[in-house]
């Protein structure tokens, strides 16, 4: 009934991209501003994925940067410790591809793993779980000296530039809107809405939880090898509790079950927390101050709270731009 | 003529309380099957125990021959059981339409990679879903709500959608819980011509439970009366009707 809008979608970020290489190559925006876009559209693949867990499924996942991890650590694991490549390496390219894919099936299994607590633990308590989850995942990493234990796995390839991360948040939105709209999607979104009828309407509704956790899992990985290859390093830190939480404040701010929502929130808060940070540190030093980049979460927090209180839906609600919007055939 | 849905036995206990005691039912294939009782006499576990949301403590339930004791939920609806609920489980935040769309997903043969991809296969799929749908809200004059999230539409609306969504599964037997409850005479009265004309056209058996004794007396061919867990009475509803034991446990108490 619906047909994919992307010649519009394409255009849109045809054009986008075009206009930051021209903005970037004319040194109209530096490299700095270029790597806080980069960041910016790997958190849309972590806002969007996440989305399809919480916002699509209505399940609660706390733990989704520990997916992220996972697909860090594998992608950078083949690409430095296994294969040795760099950018200069002869069919480099192919095998950072292949290792992201991998990073992501990776994450995917763990995906499929964690999924079965949510067959039997709702809101609160799976929140727990996955939350316990991705600090296991922190804690394993740590405790690897393969990889680097708690130094980190260093010396990470920089594979990822401009051109791949846009490439890979353009599949991602297309491929869970496409989802979504589908009779998979509209099953996830059927258990969301109410458990029981959606199982009594003939919804295998194990097996779609299940599901949504491996595709979220799976974009994830993405995301985190992308991250990997991007600051040319997998740190323990990096994927954590609070790294979580933040990627939940962009679907809450955007609006749970929004993609246009998610986009715009993950472009929005990585832009504000740099901003941040830039922010209270010219404010300390000078006032001499003791505030540091801690009082990022405070605003952060505050940010949420005033969202909540007046915009309880988020950005967009349930929305979504005409741009992602998939437009009905007859 | 073989029972279409056949229970033996079925008892039922939640902690002490025998909610469901030693029921039998032989359900003929195309007939209008009412069941009605006072508040709280186990009617609506019986339909929870033939779907699957509860497992009898003792007892089998027989579908086509099948046993579907302790089938799965979905399982038992995928073999041909639909029913609504009495407080209403709709999925309110999606539009009326979708509500349908929905009840159809397990009929779809697309898998993940060619919804994902959009091919023709698919396309002409979600084509013919979109089109059953309407014609499901149609039939339950309800084409003027397809758009509409199903949280803004009235009691009365969201009943025959619940009808519409349950019909969506291509059912043999129609379970329906007090559809007839929260609406007005009109309401009513169209209900009950609604309910012969799916029998008619769908060829579905429907098994209901209904307190307005309008419908029960008007639609059903058969009807078991129950208190306290317990059959006191089936039959035809007139030889129903006019039974003592329904009298003073049933219409006594409320018909008063
Ligand atoms: N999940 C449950 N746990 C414990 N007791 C329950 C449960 N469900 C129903 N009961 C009890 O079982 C008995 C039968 O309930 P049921 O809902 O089947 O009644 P009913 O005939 O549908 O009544 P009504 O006309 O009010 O809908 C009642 O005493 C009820 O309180
Ligand atoms: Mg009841």
């Amino acid at each position: 009934m619906k047909k994919l809008n992307l010649p519009k979608l394409l255009i849109f970020v045809i054009v986008f991209y075009a206009a930051i290489q021209i903005l970037y190559s004319t040194e109209m925006m530096n490299g700095y501003i270029l790597h806080i876009i980069n960041q910016s559209l790997i958190y849309v693949i972590l806002a969007v994925s996440l989305n399809l867990i919480n916002g699509i499924t209505g399940q609660f996942s706390l733990g989704h940067m520990g997916f992220a991890g996972v697909g860090a650590y594998v992608s950078g694991t083949i690409s430095t410790l296994v294969f040795k490549i760099n950018p200069s390496t002869p069919g480099g390219m192919g095998i950072f591809i292949l290792a992201i894919v991998v990073g992501g099936l990776a994450a995917a299994f763990v995906g499929f793993l964690i999924g079965f607590p949510s067959l039997r633990l709702k809101g609160d308590y799976l929140a727990i779980v996955t939350l316990g989850f991705g600090e296991i995942i922190r804690t394993i990493f740590n405790n690897i000296d393969y990889v680097g234990g708690p130094r980190g796995l260093l010396g990470i390839p920089k594979f990822s530039n401009f051109t791949t991360i846009t490439v890979a948040a353009l599949i991602t939105i297309v491929v869970i809107r496409n989802l979504v709209e589908s009779s998979h999607g509209r099953a996830m979104l059927a258990i969301r809405e109410n458990e029981l009828a959606a199982e009594l309407v003939g919804v295998n509704t194990t097996h779609y939880k299940v599901l949504a956790f491996v595709i979220g899992a799976f974009f994830a990985g993405i995301a985190g090898g992308l991250f990997a290859h991007l600051l040319q390093m997998a740190h323990p830190t990096q994927f954590g509790f609070i790294k979580s939480v933040e990627v939940l404040i962009m679907i809450y701010a955007g609006g749970v079950g929004s993609i246009t929502g998610s986009t715009i929130a993950a472009f929005a808060l990585t832009f504000l927390s740099e901003g941040l940070r830039i922010g209270i540190r010219a404010i300390a030093d000078a006032t001499g101050l003791p505030i540091g980049g801690e009082w990022r979460m405070v605003v952060y927090s505050l940010l949420l709270i005033f969202i909540m209180l007046f915009k309880t839906e988020g950005l967009m609600g349930t929305k979504e731009a005409k741009l992602i919007r998939l437009k009905e055939v007859e | 003529m073989p029972a279409l849905l056949s229970i033996k036995g079925m008892t039922h206990f939640f902690g002490g309380l025998k909610a469901v005691s030693n029921f039998s039912y032989d359900i003929p294939e195309g007939v209008i099957y009412g069941l009605i009782g006072p508040n709280g006499s186990g009617k609506t576990t019986t339909f929870n125990l033939i779907t699957g949301i509860y497992s009898p403590t003792e007892g089998k339930v027989f579908f086509k021959d099948k046993d579907i004791t302790r089938a799965k939920p979905y399982k038992i609806v995928q073999s041909g059981i639909a029913r609504t609920f009495q407080n209403l489980r709709i999925f309110s935040s999606l539009t009326a339409l979708d509500n349908i769309k929905i009840a159809k997903h397990f009929g779809s043969k697309s898998g993940l990679a060619t919804s994902v991809l959009r091919l023709p296969s698919f396309m002409n799929e979600e084509k013919a879903i979109k089109k059953q749908s309407l014609e499901l809200l149609d039939l339950m004059h309800l084409s003027h709500r397809a758009k509409e999230s199903a949280k803004n539409l009235p009691y009365g609306e969201l009943r025959r959608l619940e009808i519409a969504r349950a019909l969506a599964t291509n059912p043999k037997l129609l379970l329906l819980d007090e559809p007839a409850a929260g609406m007005n005479p009109k309401e009513v009265e169209e209900l009950m011509g609604l309910i012969t004309r799916i029998r008619k056209e769908f060829s579905v058996t429907v098994f209901l439970i209904e307190h307005h004794m309008q419908v029960v007396m008007g639609i059903c061919e058969y009807i078991k009366v129950i208190d306290f867990g317990e059959t006191i009475a089936e039959g035809i509803p007139e030889a129903v009707a006019k039974d003592p034991r329904v009298l003073e446990a049933y219409l006594g108490k409320r018909g008063a």
